[in-house]
């Protein structure tokens, strides 16, 4: 019950015409970012993140979280109406959302996208509400060791579970952790691969790589493929809405379903993606007649959407409670963070109230809002589409620069993020995955802070990290799920001799 | 107000053609980038020796967690080579086509003018000049439209982030000239 308590608080601190106004700017920011090709969540949320340098940190998070929630709704536009997802999560969506608009019931796909967004958000919201307070209670507790074990535990889950080859997620990691070292040692005060130049003193900025990475990568991608936008137009009516919202109790299950997967996968790294195909194939395992999915059927909208949101959502869980983002997005969130001074982790809940309540408030009440803006406003954002890739291409290179320049307001950064461009794109085209490196730069020095303070605590003995029952667990989890791939093997083996 | 009927269709008049011939197989570049970033690791390898990267009274020294970063990268470098070599699917598949090169470089050589600009001009009058240059000589859109474009882009990002939010970008001549 006190959570509920602290959360009336949260809207009442939102609630003044400042944040609101906040509010929908983001939203409409996040929508067009995430109708335009060659944008999306994480490059969005980085390059508006200097917008927000002069705000407090509760307005400054208020808007980001919104922009990410526009992002979130604006993916199902083009997926459905020209078949691009946005997003990779979105990808799913484009299965049954396309034939549908193909079919003229693009306003009924559209308006089930933005309702089982709003669903599986919600669901999620209300996780964090509940689960983060006690989770961050519970961590508190953590010592060093106990902080080393989870960061472990990410890093390993990423390798043993990924579905790229093992030695590309390897080097992605290891890259990450190694560019996060860069600069001075926050230990020993030492210099680090800085080779002598005043630039690398800085270390190399997380979101600078993010929007080289992302950003420039994509627009070099985008522009390498053919690009023939072919769509609807959509309008939404009330009528429709109405009748799409009449029906949903009959789909409570797959709602239902699809929630869980998405809160499930969203808390354990890089879940999104995942979630959004599970849900979908599971929706169509369990219907009467699967073969009627693919060729525009709503439960092949309501599924997959739900579940990507939910997981998009609840990969804040783990960010807020233990200062380990579940998602890129996530990341860029904690970066933010970082940048007010504000340090995510279980102490964020004691010291910051204010702060995270805030915060918890806004995605309640943005979600509402960004339902009503994107149903009423989908004639306008996909209009967006209609100018020319050309135009959008160089104001996307002009954003990102200016999201580059001005968090350290160093020139040097703009050159890194082109060099990170440049990277992103050959890393994306010979296939090694982004996800790992970009949470290994944003965790590397905390990951390191921890090891370096439990292996001073303890004189240097690595057994600390299973001195009691629980560091234990996590480490031996940790390598258990390194080695996952080489277990699971064996035990497929052994199982096949048995047989035998 | 749900017309569906209407069609939005936007074609790019500067798409590549196909049957374009190969510039490179993505094999070559898998080992390219293995043999880069085994160079990096022996790099920052050395860098971190230097530095210390054995265990002191105190636990770890500085170089510790990075030298022994920088051994994984090898490694896992090495094997991605190894792996390259190996995998003959991967060695014929193409990397890159000459027209889609084209392409990639139409928006890369811009960009990197941008930002070279950007250090002497200043922010605002590089990005003018990429958005107006880029949508007449790459998009082919009329002048009028490009310079309009460029024109409303920039100062509305001036506005955003030089007046409304305090973020303060790089200046060149020109905005010296306006006293700013």
């Amino acid at each position: 019950m006190e959570a509920f308590g602290l959360l009336l608080h949260g809207f009442a601190v939102l609630l003044t015409w400042k944040t609101l106004l906040l509010m929908m700017v983001g939203l409409v920011l996040g929508i067009f970012v995430g109708v335009l090709p060659g944008l999306g969540g994480p490059n969005g949320v980085a390059i508006l993140l200097p917008l927000t340098f002069t705000m407090d940190p509760t307005s400054a998070i208020v808007m980001l979280s919104c922009i990410y929630w526009g992002a979130l709704f604006g993916g199902a536009i083009t997926s459905i109406l020209f078949n691009i997802p946005g997003e990779a999560w979105s990808v799913a969506t484009t299965f049954d959302g396309y034939p549908m608009a193909q079919q003229g019931r693009a306003a009924e796909a559209l308006t089930a996208a933005f309702t089982s967004s709003f669903i599986g958000s919600l669901v999620a919201v209300l996780l964090i509400t509940f689960l983060a307070p006690m989770i961050s209670s519970f961590a508190l507790k953590f010592g060093p060791p106990e902080f080393f074990a989870v960061y472990l535990l990410t890093f390993c889950s990423f390798v043993g579970l990924g579905r790229e080859a093992k030695h590309k997620t390897v080097i992605s990691m290891s890259l990450g952790l190694l560019l996060a070292g860069v600069g001075m040692d926050t230990v020993s005060g030492q210099l680090r691969m800085t080779f002598g130049s005043a630039e690398l003193l800085r270390g190399v900025n997380f979101l600078v790589a993010v929007i080289g990475l992302f950003g420039i990568s994509e627009i070099l991608l985008t522009m390498e493929e053919r690009l023939a936008l072919r769509g609807h137009a959509a309008g939404i009516s009330l009528r429709v809405v109405l009748s799409v919202w009449k029906d949903l109790p009959k789909y409570w299950v797959t709602l239902l379903r699809s929630s869980v997967i998405g809160c499930w996968l969203g808390i354990t790294p890089g879940g999104a993606i995942a979630a959004s195909f599970m849900g979908y194939n599971l929706a169509k395992r369990f219907a009467k007649d699967p073969e009627s999915f693919g060729k525009g059927r709503i439960e092949g909208v309501f599924a997959p959407e739900t579940a990507a949101h939910a997981s998009g959502t609840s990969a804040l869980l783990p960010m807020l409670a233990l200062g380990i983002p579940g998602s890129g997005t996530a990341a860029i969130l904690l970066g933010g963070l970082m940048v007010w001074g504000l340090n995510p982790g279980p102490l964020l809940f004691v010291e910051h109230k204010d702060f995270v309540w805030g915060l918890i408030a806004s995605m309640y009440l943005g979600n509402v809002v960004g339902l009503v803006l994107v149903l009423t406003t989908v004639p306008i954002f996909a209009s967006i589409l209609r100018v020319p890739f050309a135009a959008v291409a160089p104001m996307i290179v002009v954003s990102c620069a200016i999201g580059a320049y001005a968090i350290q307001n160093a020139m040097f950064d703009i050159w890194l993020m082109l060099g990170f461009g440049v990277v992103g794109y050959v890393f994306k085209k010979i296939g090694i995955p982004l996800a790992p490196f970009t949470l290994a730069l944003v965790l590397g020095s905390r990951a390191e802070d921890a090891f370096r303070l439990s292996m001073i605590g303890s004189g240097g003995d690595m057994k600390v990290f299973w001195s009691n029952g629980l560091v234990g667990t996590i480490t031996t989890l940790a390598i258990v799920l390194l080695f996952w791939p080489v277990i699971d093997r064996t035990f497929a083996g052994v199982a096949r001799l048995a047989k035998a | 107000m749900s017309n569906t009927e209407l069609e939005i269709v936007v074609d790019d008049p500067t798409a590549p053609e196909e049957n374009s011939p190969a510039v490179v197989s993505t094999g070559v570049v898998d080992v390219v980038v293995s043999l880069l970033l085994l160079a990096l690791a022996l790099v920052l390898g050395w860098d971190n020796w230097r530095t210390g990267a054995s265990w002191d009274s105190t636990g770890p020294q500085p170089g510790y967690f990075p030298f022994y970063l920088s051994v994984i990268l090898g490694a896992a470098s090495l094997y991605g080579m190894g792996a390259a070599f190996v995998s003959r699917r991967e060695v014929a598949e193409t990397f890159v086509t000459r027209a889609q090169l084209r392409r990639v470089m139409a928006v890369f050589v811009p960009t990197f003018l941008f930002c070279l600009a950007t250090q002497y001009l200043g922010l605002y009058v590089a990005s003018f000049l990429l958005i107006a240059g880029f949508m007449r000589l790459v998009g082919k859109i009329a002048l009028w439209k490009s310079l309009l474009t460029a024109f409303v882009f920039t100062a509305a990002m001036f506005v955003t982030f030089d007046v409304a939010f305090d973020v303060i970008m790089p200046k060149g001549p020109l905005e010296a000239a306006l006293g700013r």
